[in-house]
């Protein structure tokens, strides 16, 4: 291939300034970059040193037994968008959904990409894998394991995108009639991102590949394999209505003075103690707003096996109100509760997984 | 089932002009910038807090920026989108407020500086100011 035909020759900060950039717009870029992959704004200057010399990874986006709500999610990002991150951070060689190419000349650009790219191609992954029978589900005749087997085997890194590539999801729901199964438990000798969600904030897709591209390395992880930075702090801990948990001041109906007033909505479902993500901070649709913002409780849609864990609407456990309001005067107090929430909570999702209880409408109008 | 219109809707008027909200992410953040503003002037350190990483709740981040206001000093910057810098009722204390290209805020940030990073004339520019201004000057030189 030609030097100048081939993208990935050239470092972004070239590219940049042949596009009639200034150093100006460059550092504005790094700022925003920053900012998405949750850095602290001192690390902007390191980011824009290592932008500078980085090239765009090739990348090959995989799309198995899931709903497109991952992508439709990702073309759903302002910062950057859609094309920024096509254009500047990564080369997507390969897509079903926005590729132009298709049947043999997009199974062909796949192979492509792959050959090129040889060890260093990051291969991100929406979608279960059925293990139950290969003719579940097939891309140009080729089962999803087989796909994903030659794929990774090239691949410097796969990201796992969306809670079904990363647990399973829905299509693992009980009783898994595909014999679903997540990447990370088909590659294990590459290194794998979970990228949770359903879907995923389209930022914490796009933070990961920019700290791919940025860095050439993948992020600090947690014990489920998540970006740190993003997955490192419960949505209860960073809400905005955490004082009311506090305070033991709770909605207990959707439309009562506490949910006019904005208190907790723990009582109310909401899984926010043992939801780990970054929707209190990042929020959705550019910023404008989140479930709980909303007034619906969080969902804990980036939590392995959410789909099983009882009623969206039952409070895992319910506080006693006389202790949080007695602990709110202990500085401190409100995260050891918000820990043992947490883990009281985990253990009423276990009894309720292996349960698998049936909800009708009718218990539901009864409970709201 | 009920068709929608049949369901009584009544709309409740506010129970007074003050907000229900009390706006409590706001102040910690303008606590933080009191102890930037005093580090910049005992050690000229400079401090930027990144608006987007905050815990906001409705209001919150207005409220902030309502509290900062505006100064003496705004400046706009054309570069990858517009770019709103000014400086808030605190001298010392600024707005980087960046868009990209299709008007979407892609960063919002407080930074604590006598003048803004982004705002200086970045040494690669100047460099490629000087090679412009000399090709102009001496258009057969470069031939």
């Amino acid at each position: 291939m030609a030097e100048e035909l081939n993208p990935m020759a050239k470092t972004l900060g070239e590219s940049l300034r042949q596009s009639g950039v200034s150093r100006r717009g460059f550092l504005k870029f790094c700022s925003a970059t920053a900012s998405m992959m949750a850095l602290p704004p001192t690390m902007v200057s390191a980011v824009a040193d290592s932008l500078e010399k980085a090239k765009r990874p090739s990348v090959i986006w995989l799309s198995f037994q899931e709903c497109t709500g991952c992508t439709e999610s990702l073309t759903r990002s302002h910062s950057p968008t859609v094309e920024n991150l096509i254009f500047d951070y990564v080369s997507l060689d390969y897509h079903h959904t926005l590729q132009v190419a298709s049947g043999n000349a997009a199974e062909a650009a796949r192979e492509a990409a792959m050959h090129d790219n040889e060890g260093n191609y990051l291969v991100v992954v929406d979608g279960s894998i059925p293990l139950g029978n290969p003719g579940f589900s097939t891309i140009a005749g080729i089962s999803n394991l087989q796909m994903l087997e030659e794929t990774v085997a090239g691949a410097a890194a796969v990201v796992a995108v969306g809670s079904c590539a990363a647990f399973g999801g829905l299509p693992h729901a009980k009783p898994n009639p595909t014999g679903a199964v997540s990447v990370s438990e088909i590659v294990k000798d590459k290194p794998v991102v979970n990228v949770s969600g359903c879907p995923p904030i389209p930022t914490v897709i796009t933070g990961v590949l920019a700290h791919f591209l940025t860095f050439g390395s993948l992020p600090e992880l947690d014990s489920l394999g998540r970006p740190m930075v993003f997955f490192g702090k419960s949505i209860h801990d960073r809400c905005y209505r955490r004082p009311f948990y506090d305070k033991g001041l709770f909605a207990e109906t959707f439309d009562d003075e506490g949910a006019r007033k904005g208190w907790c909505l723990f009582r109310l479902g909401c899984k926010g103690p043992m939801t780990y993500n970054a929707c209190a901070t990042t929020k959705w649709n550019q910023g404008a707003s989140w479930p709980v913002e909303a007034g619906h409780g969080c969902l804990g849609c980036s939590e392995p096996d959410f789909w099983d864990t009882g009623g969206f609407y039952n409070a895992l456990s319910i506080p006693d109100s006389d202790v949080i309001r007695n602990a709110a005067y202990v500085a401190g107090a409100g995260v050891a509760l918000g820990a043992a929430a947490g883990a009281l909570n985990r253990r009423k999702q276990s009894k309720a997984a292996s349960e698998h209880e049936t909800v009708t409408i009718d218990d539901l109008d009864k409970r709201s | 089932m009920q068709k929608l219109q049949d369901i009584a809707v009544r709309v409740e008027a506010k129970e007074s002009s003050e907000s229900t909200v009390d706006h409590a992410n706001a102040k910690p953040v303008m606590h933080e910038v009191l102890h930037a503003l005093k580090r910049l002037k005992e050690r000229g350190e400079v401090t930027t807090i990144d608006l987007k990483s905050m815990p906001f709740g409705p209001g919150d981040e207005e409220a902030l920026l309502s509290y900062l206001g505006c100064g003496e000093v705004t400046i706009e910057l054309q570069s990858l989108g517009k770019s709103r810098i000014c400086e808030t009722f605190y001298p010392g204390v600024w707005l980087v407020d960046h868009y990209n290209a299709t008007g979407d805020r892609i960063a919002l940030s407080i930074e604590i500086n006598r003048v803004p990073e982004i705002v200086r004339s970045q040494t690669e520019d100047i460099s490629h100011a000087i090679t412009r201004l000399e090709q102009q000057l001496n258009p057969d030189s470069t031939a």
